[in-house]
């Protein structure tokens, strides 16, 4: 079972703070491999936060035909942070010839266009790259999307981290997800690595997801490109969020109720009941079936965890105003906080969804038998 | 015989028959239960002549004959009182003296069935043993990642939807703007298929009805029955078990005089309504309810005159052009409910299935399709089609399925498959290979027959005379001296026993892949076959 590990914090901090509390958490993971996702930056990207921000592994050629197809869409580099890696990388890591995170200027025939549009436009660009690199072996995309960059590889965290520098200034963000890779496959893919990205919305997940095959062949029959891959059974996480919250305009609290619907008892005595057991006939597609627990960003920067139908995973959330991590096991959360009210904890049950908003002062929990904010 | 007897044609042999009475004289009592309780008079008691010869110990005088006569059991040979296997003489018999083997050489009687150039009609099902269905092996066994669940501790929701569903996004805009959101039961997913009124004695249908009532009522499971085509006694009408029961329409329409006019009356609506197109056992053929079963009841019930033959003609004679007056006949169905019920079409396996689905897909009424294979069982029907048309459900559904997949409305218009489903005892199996395949459900009827009642007819061409009226367990019979040897009472709770143990196994079968939060339809990557084209061809796993 992966381990998995985010915080959000008012104050940008050290995205290493997570990868030292996967550390923590060893015994959960193999050391096969890290993801990292960051948002709401800080340092350099302070001052750039709607621009997108291109994360990704390339090879010497792949850069250059990175370049040159940006290039040739009309996008111009805005910043980039340069990751040096000594020329022989750590045991169990490849060498790789650029780590690029790399910011742009929109093209300037983007202007007049609406947010909807270019937010289908930057992922058709990441998915077309994607494609590019999968056929020449030269690129991986993980994200092209303002404020959000990811890094992953193969890899012991800590090693990974430290190899990266990834504790430098630069990549300070007050939303950092990461988890620690339990290999399940023998050839590691780095598309199958947590967290996933789709237009501003990521999770990660442990677990397997045995629901996977017909909730990825209705995924795949919708109207969104950006329903591909699943290099990893947990993709699909990612692409309900997203589904649920972009094209069916429901909030997070309906997120759980696509997943893990209410049984018909407790259906019936909700005050949504009529729109839920109608959410419940038509998505019974996306059912989940665990064991699972997701947790996740959201583009207005909170983050939430929601566990299965039956919680058969670990989960915790804590913290104090300001600051509060999300966590596989208690342990990685004393290392991080130990000085929080730790009665205030909060282990989400199979029908809680636990979110920290933007402004990182409480934990909110919403219970699935709570009426829902509903769309007008 | 004798040597100077006429030798006919179809004159046979008792080494002919297909079917062989072994009888112990030894052992009988000659008290004649067996030649009573045949259904088909297949042995008359005969009067045999043996010889016994008397060897004098005395050196003068000269050994004898005597003949005698003895009385025994004798089975005829004519085809027309060919036995038929079912068991019966076996099964009164006081003294285990009597049983029916069956012949391993071509079936000869087969040849000789069609005096008067009628040829052979039987009820039951396709005599071929096997099918594909049992060879599904399930695969994916969660181990270490996942730890499976527990079939008797967890919470398990294998509950299933029929009615047309709207994709989410259209849920949504329907649910903003009040716009019709069609109905959709959330039903078991093992349904008992259409077996009519007329084909099954009074007896028979009382005791499903009551066993599903019971399953609703007190085990909390929504099991489904259909009627089959033959009405629906005008009580049960006007009860509110009727939400249990799936009207069935064919193409005699049989009963829906009475149906029409006790909508006012009815107390609640019906769970669904399935017009018949086709029939996995006699694909392309009408309905038949042969005149030896159309007694007062069933003529009452069904709006005709005693006494005569019901054929049901093989396609609905108001039909022109078949897509459009399928789309009127479902929307008039639907409309005769105030859009308030299912209305789906049922079709036999067919290699056109995807065509009708096709033409499903654009009618927004359409609320499911059910598929019936070519292992379907039939009341009456000539041998040819039972024997030798239709298609099997395996492939049938897993194109179908991915078919809806392809256009993105797999969770939208349900397919149920039946025909064939546990016809070798392993229903559940079955059931759940066809719903990981992509069926929201199964239909069942020889499975509940020969659970639910005892029917003694096999692929193996044993009994299957449903057709006449002369069922030997009282289950196909509108005689009451034979249907009152079934026990309504005790079919019940046989009902009842079939579908508790059914979901027990399903249970088991879906705990150790992980999925128990909803039923794992489509979950083709569960699947596993040892044969290479068959998995090809279900796309799913080759597994040796
Ligand atoms: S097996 Fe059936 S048909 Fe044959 S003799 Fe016995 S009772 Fe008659
Ligand atoms: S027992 Fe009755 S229902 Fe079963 S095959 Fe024989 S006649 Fe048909």
């Amino acid at each position: 079972m992966c381990r998995l590990f985010a915080f959000t914090s008012t104050e940008p901090r050290s995205p290493m703070i997570a990868i030292d509390a996967l550390d923590v958490m060893r015994e959960g993971h193999d050391g096969s491999g890290v993801g990292l996702f960051l948002r709401d930056l800080g340092g350099p990207f302070e001052n750039l936060k709607d621009v997108p921000i291109l994360s990704g592994i390339f090879t010497e050629k792949g850069l250059k035909r990175l370049d040159t197809y940006l290039m040739k869409i009309g996008f111009m580099t805005k910043y980039k942070i340069s990751i040096r890696v000594p020329k022989k990388a750590p045991k169990g890591i490849p060498n790789r010839d650029f780590y690029i995170i790399k910011a742009y200027e929109y093209p300037k025939d983007w202007e007049d266009k609406s947010l909807r549009e270019i937010e289908d436009k930057l992922m058709n660009i990441r998915l077309r790259l994607r494609k590019m690199g999968e056929k020449e072996q030269d690129m991986i995309v993980f994200s092209f999307w303002p404020d959000v960059i990811m890094i992953k590889e193969l890899g012991d965290p800590k090693t990974v981290g430290e190899y990266l520098d990834i504790a430098r200034d630069e990549l300070k963000a007050r939303v950092v997800m990461a988890q620690g890779r339990q290999n399940t496959n023998y050839a590691i893919n780095l598309y199958a690595c947590h967290p996933f990205f789709i237009q501003g919305f990521s999770t990660m997940t442990n677990g397997e997801n045995t629901a996977f095959i017909p909730i990825k062949d209705f995924l795949q029959s919708r109207d969104c490109k950006g329903y591909a891959g699943y290099q990893s059974d947990s993709e699909v996480f990612t692409h309900i969020l997203h589904y649920t919250m972009l094209e069916l305009g429901l909030g997070i609290e309906a997120y759980k109720h696509i997943i893990t619907p209410l049984n018909n008892d407790l259906l019936e005595n909700h005050p949504d009941s009529h729109f839920l057991k109608q959410i419940k006939i038509s998505c019974r597609k996306l059912i989940i079936d665990g064991p699972n627990c997701v947790i996740g960003s959201l583009p207005d920067h909170s983050l939430f965890m929601v566990q299965d139908r039956k919680k058969l995973r670990p989960g915790v959330v804590g913290g104090k105003p300001g600051m509060f991590v999300f966590s596989s096991e208690m342990c990685g959360l004393d290392a991080v906080i130990p000085d929080r009210d730790k009665s205030k904890d909060f282990q989400p049950m199979h029908m809680d969804t636990v979110i920290v908003g933007p402004e990182r002062q409480e934990v909110i929990v919403c219970q699935q038998t709570q009426k829902l904010p509903l769309p007008h | 015989m004798s040597t100077n007897t006429k030798i006919a044609p179809s004159t046979l042999s008792i080494k002919d028959l297909l079917w062989q009475i072994q009888w112990d004289k030894d052992k009988c009592t000659l008290c004649g239960k067996c030649c009573a309780v045949c259904p088909v008079n297949a042995i008359e008691l005969g009067v045999f002549r043996k010889r016994i010869v008397e060897t004098s110990l005395e050196p003068d005088k000269s050994s004898s004959n005597n003949f005698k006569v003895f009385h025994g059991i004798r089975q005829k040979t004519d085809p027309v009182f060919a036995c038929i296997g079912c068991g019966m003489c076996s099964l009164v018999c006081p003294n285990d003296s009597i049983i029916p083997f069956k012949n391993e050489e071509t079936d000869k009687v087969k040849f000789h069935i069609n005096r008067d150039g009628q040829p052979k009609k039987r009820g039951g099902r396709r005599n071929s043993k096997g099918g594909l269905l049992d060879e599904i092996k399930f695969i994916r066994i969660s181990m270490l990642t996942d730890p499976a669940l527990d079939a008797g501790r967890h919470e398990f929701e294998l509950k299933t939807l029929l009615g047309r569903v709207l994709s989410p996004e259209k849920t949504i805009e329907h649910l903003k703007n009040k716009g019709w959101i069609p109905p959709v039961r959330e039903i078991y997913p093992l349904i008992i298929g259409g077996m009519s009124f007329g084909a099954l004695s009074p007896n028979m249908w009382e005791g499903l009805q009551m066993g599903v009532a019971y399953l609703n009522e007190e085990m909390n499971m929504p099991v489904r029955i259909c009627t089959g085509e033959g009405g629906c006694p005008p009580r049960l009408l006007r009860s509110r078990f009727l939400q249990y029961v799936i009207l069935q329409i064919a193409s005699g329409y049989f009963g829906w005089d009475e149906i029409i006019h006790a909508i006012p009356e009815m107390k609640v609506d019906p769970c669904a309504i399935e017009i018949k197109y086709g029939q996995g056992a006699k694909p392309g053929d009408g309905g038949l309810l042969m005149w030896n079963k159309v007694n007062k009841l069933i003529a009452a019930i069904r709006g005709v005159p005693q006494g005569i033959s019901l054929p049901s003609p093989p396609t609905h004679q108001t039909q022109y052009s078949i897509e459009e007056s399928v789309a009127k006949m479902i929307q008039s169905m639907c409309m005769a409910w105030g859009f308030r019920v299912p209305v789906y079409p049922k079709i036999s396996g067919s290699s056109t299935a995807l065509a009708v689905l096709n033409n499903l897909t654009r009618n927004q009424y359409a609320s499911g399709l059910s598929i019936d294979g070519e292992d379907g069982g039939t009341g009456a029907a000539y041998n040819v089609s039972m024997d030798h048309m239709g298609y099997p459900i395996a492939s049938n559904i897993r194109e179908s399925y991915l078919n809806l997949a392809a256009l993105g409305m797999q969770n939208e218009i349900p397919l149920f498959a039946g025909g064939g489903v546990g016809k070798n005892g392993n229903l559940a199996a079955n059931a759940a290979a066809l719903i990981m395949l992509g069926a929201s459900g199964v239909q069942v009827g020889k499975y509940i027959m020969q659970a639910a009642a005892g029917c003694l007819g096999s692929e193996s061409d044993r009994c299957n005379v449903c057709n006449i009226g002369l069922c030997p367990k009282g289950i196909t019979s509108q005689d009451p001296r034979l249907y009152r040897r079934l026990n309504p009472e005790d079919v019940a709770q046989r009902v009842v026993d079939v579908f508790l143990s059914f979901d027990t196994e399903l249970r088991k079968i879906v705990a150790p892949l992980g999925r128990s939060t909803s039923l794992p339809i489509g979950m083709s990557d569960a699947l596993g076959i040892s044969d290479y084209y068959a998995a090809e061809k279900l796309k799913i796993k080759y597994v040796v």
